[in-house]
């Protein structure tokens, strides 16, 4: 037991909460599903030809089991594969962000002055804006697709890391080990990205959880509005967009098994990232 | 103060130029609104007249300098499709959506404090439990998501209540308004619900938290010592500490909750702003889109100034910074 490495009790603290173990499970399987959505769904729905219009609007069971769209598509398949599109679109941005808000946070905390004052105004600014109205106001700018929607999830994030990397910078900056390694002669970029950056991590993880949840919401809510992705690639917010002029004739499948899945990839995030935040959070700790 | 309300009125400024430039350059690179306005069998001749006729045959940087120039005089152009001063579309619009708000930030606040009390109050309890379970879960949620449910449970199954729309409206003080009458509250209840959700979930979790910090410090033992029934020490002195904060954060969020109302207002077909600008983006109608941005941003600006000074002027501890 005292042989613990600071991982190893770690892992054994998130574990402990039957919650977050849930939550990671049910994380991994979204992500396992995702990665081989083309191998372990029934149906390719993206072939036209393997589609049957006489299959279409089908009932859940038998040989579709969550039915078929209005095209005849088989919903689990399209289900698999929209869910690689919103995490595609969630992870991409998400680490897009991450890099560029990280590292301006920290150039921020360590370089000071003007810089500092011109960006943090900027993130001040941006951050008072929920973040559905800069996107809106971005994509209607851009226009649709893959790409786009990155950069405007991108664009959304970045403000977020920038704050938390800046405010955790500025807390290690002023430790030890940063005065030893520039008492070393070591350049300052080498302090800032090898010694400072590595410790300014965790809460900038913390972060990232929750703001992959919310930037899959948020592409699946502008996909809903038809703001986001092209009908090419859909995600599970256009999935679910189609399936809503079903809804009211009482054909519920198409936009709720969608839905659901949905549900289930942002809830098990949070999950996760609720018990990384107690765990990482030093206020806690003493408790 | 003088200093700090006339710096936050210059940034207000820059960044209403900003957005305005943005959205207004932004809006022409992604296409022309006369192929969406005008007759498809249209000649080039009628196109001509129909682009020279709204302003669009101009180079861009003098469309802008021709809006900006009136903006400063109040007009924000005319909608391309309406044929009307965009602001005027807008603001008929308006109050369908702030009564949305209204209710919807209504019911959050009218479940989520006591929620957020009692599970502050008493962590251990299993209901406390099962309100924080509930709460991730509001978070988890996606609002157009759970509008859909809503539809379908209480509209296609039930049949409880209607499923899109607006139900009919009264005049209040000249204002067009339909959550006074029974038949436009059945209307408004599901898409409100459906708006609050999000912010329910919110404020229980700060409740919950404010209730936790608050309970454990001096105040409220001296309260218990002296003997105050614990309604007493909860309801008056507990609530009003954990008020500043609240205020604040509802506050803050009335504004998010007039952004978000887009996208329900998009499933409840909801005549608000939202639906409105939503509509206005698929046909380009430029004058309409930036006119909203703009009312929203300010409006947003606005809200988050009140909310700094009320919260200086509630709380003396935060005194604002005088300019260096």
């Amino acid at each position: 037991m005292k042989e613990d490495t600071p991982f190893a009790s770690f892992v054994r603290g998130f574990f402990e909460n039957p919650l977050a173990t849930a939550g990671f499970v049910l994380l991994c399987v979204v992500i396992v599903v995702a990665l081989f959505a083309p191998w372990i769904s029934p149906q390719n729905p993206y072939d036209l030809g393997k589609l049957d219009l006489l299959d279409a609007r089908l009932p859940p069971g038998g040989q579709y089991l969550l039915g078929t769209d209005g095209q005849g598509r088989d919903m689990l398949s399209a289900i698999f594969y929209g869910l690689r599109v919103s995490l595609l679109v969630g992870v991409a941005s998400g680490l897009i962000a991450l890099t560029l808000g990280g590292l301006l946070g920290v150039l921020a905390a360590y370089v000071g002055g003007r810089f500092e004052q011109l960006l943090m105004r900027v993130v001040d600014i941006q951050l008072g804006f929920p973040a559905i109205l800069v996107a809106l106001i971005l994509i209607a700018v851009l226009g649709k697709g893959v790409d786009k929607i990155i950069i405007a999830l991108v664009c959304v994030q970045w403000a977020y890391y920038a704050r938390t990397a800046r405010s955790a910078a500025l807390v290690e900056r002023s430790k030890e080990y940063i005065e030893a390694a520039r008492g070393l002669g070591l350049s300052r970029a080498r302090v800032m990205l090898r010694h400072l950056l590595p410790n300014a991590l965790p809460p900038l993880i913390v972060v990232g959880t929750v703001q992959v949840a919310h930037a899959i919401a948020l592409e699946a809510t502008l996909s809903f509005l038809g703001l986001g992705l092209p009908t090419t690639e859909p995600s599970l917010g256009l999935l679910i967009a189609n399936g809503y002029e079903y809804l009211l004739s009482g054909k519920y499948w198409i936009s709720m098994y969608p839905g659901v899945a949905l549900l289930l990839t942002i809830l098990s995030i949070n999950l996760v990232g609720d018990q990384l935040r107690d765990q990482l959070n030093p206020r806690l700790q003493r408790a | 103060m003088t200093v700090y309300i006339l710096r936050r009125l210059a940034q207000t400024l820059l960044v209403l130029f900003v957005t305005s430039a943005l959205v207004f350059g932004g809006l022409y690179l992604v296409g022309n609104p006369i192929d969406i306005l005008v007759n498809p069998a249209a000649d080039e001749i009628e196109k001509a007249r129909s682009a020279a006729a709204l302003g669009l045959d101009r180079p861009i940087l003098e469309q802008y300098g021709i809006f900006v120039k009136s903006a400063l005089a109040g007009d924000l152009g005319k909608s391309f499709v309406f044929g009307r001063p965009a602001l005027e579309v807008i603001l008929e619009r308006m109050p369908a959506t702030l009564e949305l708000a209204v209710l919807a930030m209504l019911i959050s606040l009218g479940f989520g404090v006591p929620m957020g009390i009692f599970a502050g109050l008493y962590p251990q309890k299993n209901l406390s439990k099962f309100i924080m379970a509930c709460s991730i879960l509001g978070f988890s949620l996606p609002t157009f998501w759970v509008g859909l449910v809503l539809i379908m449970v209480f509209a296609v199954q039930l049949g409880w209540l209607p499923s899109t729309g607006r139900g009919p409206t009264t005049e209040v003080f000249g204002v067009a308004l339909s959550i006074f009458s029974l038949e436009g509250l059945r209307y408004a209840l599901l898409p409100a619900i459906n708006l609050a959700l999000f912010k329910l979930a919110l404020i229980i979790r700060l409740t919950r938290a404010q209730v936790r910090e608050q309970s454990l410090l001096d105040y409220i033992r001296f309260a218990r010592a002296k003997g105050l029934p614990r309604r007493r020490v909860v309801g008056v002195h507990l609530l009003k500490n954990i008020l500043i904060p609240l205020v604040t954060v509802v506050g803050l969020e009335l504004g998010s909750v007039i952004a978000f109302a887009i996208v329900t207002e998009t499933v409840f077909a909801w005549p608000g702003m939202g639906k409105l600008v939503i509509d206005s983006i698929f046909q380009l109608d430029r004058p309409v889109v930036v006119a909203y941005l703009l009312v929203v941003v300010f409006m947003f600006i606005s809200i988050n100034l009140v909310v700094d000074l009320l919260y200086s002027a509630l709380d003396p501890r935060v005194r604002i910074a005088e300019a260096k």
